[in-house]
């Protein structure tokens, strides 16, 4: 007997099967994020965070 | 909230709310400690009553003795709240030597039974979650509260959120450590290893942990800097999943709302998943993210040198957080847990290498062109020593979840070698580290009272964790070997008592190493104590003045 699809279930269905990939696509987006030559400015910013004082 | 008019002080929605909800935990407590079913439960209420009566007092005599409130701002710098911070890392060195103490006492037992004094309450099966409870979450726990609170406000250059939220977060946190660690003497436990405290415990604890959260993300949310500082993402990771974790173990049905007792909502294998899914990510979030941030506040801090590559920070932090959560089956190989549930928890822990060592690259890195500060500096060597520790720990870990490792390692004591190579080295020492930073910069003092003392933890500590880890290792391989040697005939070799008997020598070198970390932590204290008492004042008030001093 075959399931009726409905919302839930087709919703859950793409969160079931996709949810490997997207979360592999949103891990290499944030290393390209991390490794973007343009954000090498504020990250070596940043590094310095603790030796600053007020 | 302040309302002020000209002549009346108002009340803060803080205080009149803290205090009706005071009120009405002394009247609930005293109604629940009438009608409690056991004893354990009775002295908890009225405990729990004692405190809501104390923090009345407290919050109404501050009420009319105080002016307006502390200013966000003094001069145009942030006006720092220091007052909750300085609380819990005294409580915290406290915690910390209690902990120690009942180790040491256990580890005694374990080679003397006699040490036991046939007594229900210093029994081995309630000392342990004691101990246990007291080094990870009272003295861990407090220094993670401490360095959170300080790490936020210096790089949002903000004043802590809150006025008297951080002090309920801090005060209701050691609450409930004295609820969890008293339970455990009175027989009081939900048998759940890490989250042995009953429901009430735990209803409480998750009061303070939102609290705890809440204050985090407002003083985030209001910060002057537009970045926010990696340590902080550390912090909120580990704040963020000890709430989820805590809420996913704990659900559970008391027998009485007047009682102790209470029956976890999972069963089966589903409750040891559960169990393991929320032990090991204690291990990775309480024990890994949040020390993590300490390491990428303190180290460059001290070295007085920027993070060797904030790149790999970023990265470092998302690889621990999508591969820790899945570590957790590797706790149950060998189980009634399916197969493949195991060699998923064996497959992530294995990838978890990868993070967890370019962390530690991150952490020894950030000392490149100060490495000559080892020699000078006893507090920052202790510190890179933990960061080392945690690269060895974290390479052995991966190790210990392969199946045909595990199969010797489980159960044996090389798992309680590792636990302490993990937890002496890394979680110790670089909390001590943190407090010899944190001590002079609260209170405002130029250095550190004698670095000839921190030379002197620095290497009674290492040889007591050197001496405990060995005789660990020697003793849980030789405690394996031993369950599974046949005769020729195929029978087992060995009996149970011939095995115990085997390990009480290392037993013995064990609670020997044991006791010399015991004795570095007390050096920490006396030396602390000293630092607040005679320690010089800084003259400019700068904190990170703490200039370096040759020992003497």
């Amino acid at each position: 007997m075959r399931a009726v699809l409905t919302v839930e279930n087709f919703a859950s269905n793409i969160v079931l099967s996709l949810w490997t990939p997207v979360f592999v696509a949103i891990f290499i987006a944030i290393v390209v994020y991390a490794l973007w030559p343009r954000n090498k400015a504020t990250f070596d910013a940043a590094a310095q965070m603790p030796l600053r004082e007020d | 909230m302040i309302r002020q008019a000209d002549d009346v002080k108002w009340m803060t929605m803080g205080e009149s709310g803290l205090s009706v909800a005071c009120i009405a935990t002394v009247f609930l407590a005293i109604i629940a400690s009438a009608k409690a079913e056991d004893a354990a439960y009775a002295f908890h209420a009225s405990v729990f009553g004692a405190a809501a009566l104390a923090s009345l007092f407290a919050i109404l005599n501050r009420y009319f003795a105080r002016g307006a409130l502390p200013p966000q701002e003094i001069n145009g710098r942030p006006n720092y709240n220091f007052g909750p911070i300085k609380f819990a890392s005294v409580i915290a060195v406290f915690w910390g030597i209690a902990g120690f103490l009942v180790g040491l006492l256990i580890a005694l037992q374990l080679a003397w039974p006699a040490l036991n004094f046939d007594l229900p309450w210093t029994s081995f099966g309630r000392l342990r979650p004691l101990h246990t409870s007291a080094v990870i979450f009272a003295f861990g726990g407090n220094v993670l509260i401490a360095t959170s609170f300080y790490v936020v406000q210096k790089t949002c250059r903000v004043r802590l959120a809150g006025d008297l939220s951080p002090w309920f977060v801090v005060l209701g946190y050691n609450l409930f450590i004295v609820i969890a660690g008293t339970g455990y003497l009175l027989g009081v436990t939900q048998s759940k290893e890490y989250a042995e405290p009953e429901w009430y415990a735990d209803l409480w604890l998750t009061i303070v942990w939102v609290m705890y959260l809440l204050v985090f993300l407002t003083t985030l949310m209001k910060r002057k800097e537009p970045h926010i500082f990696v340590a902080n993402w550390f912090y909120l990771a580990f704040i963020v999943t000890i709430a989820v974790l805590h809420l996913g173990n704990n659900p559970a049905l008391p027998v009485s709302i007047f009682g102790s007792k209470s029956y976890v909502a999972w069963a089966g294998v589903q409750d040891a998943m559960f169990q393991w899914w929320y032990g090991h990510n204690a291990v990775g979030f309480f024990l890994t993210a949040g020390f993590l941030a300490i390491m990428y506040y303190f180290i460059p801090k001290r070295a007085e040198r920027p993070i060797y590559s904030y790149r790999l920070s970023i990265v470092h932090f998302w690889a621990i957080i999508f591969l820790y959560i899945w570590a957790g089956p590797h706790h149950l190989h060998y189980t009634a847990l399916p197969d493949w549930t195991q060699t998923l928890g064996m497959t992530f822990s294995i990838m978890l290498w990868m993070p967890s060592w370019g962390g530690m690259i991150n952490g020894l890195m950030t000392l490149s062109g100060a490495w000559d500060k080892l020699r000078t500096d006893p507090v920052l060597r202790m510190m890179v020593v933990s960061v080392a520790f945690y690269g060895m720990a974290t390479f052995e870990g991966p190790l210990m979840s392969i199946k045909v490792v595990n199969s010797l390692s489980h159960y044996t004591d090389w798992t309680i070698g590792h636990v302490h190579s993990g937890a002496l080295g890394w979680v110790g020492f670089v909390s001590f580290g943190a407090l010899y930073c944190l001590v002079p910069w609260l209170w405002n003092r130029k250095q550190l009272y004698s670095l000839k003392l921190v030379e002197w933890h620095f290497w009674i500590a290492t040889l007591g964790i050197v001496l405990y880890i060995s005789a660990m290792w020697v003793s849980g391989i030789l405690q394996g070997l031993m369950w599974r040697a046949y005769t020729s005939l195929g029978f087992l070799e060995y009996s149970f008592i011939e095995t115990v008997e085997a390990m009480h020598p290392f037993y013995i070198i064990r609670a020997a190493g044991g006791g010399l970390f015991l004795i570095g932590a007390l050096i920490m204290a006396y030396k602390l104590w000293m630092t607040v008492r005679v320690g010089e004042d800084a003259s400019d008030g700068a904190h990170g003045s703490d200039a370096l001093q040759p020992a003497e």
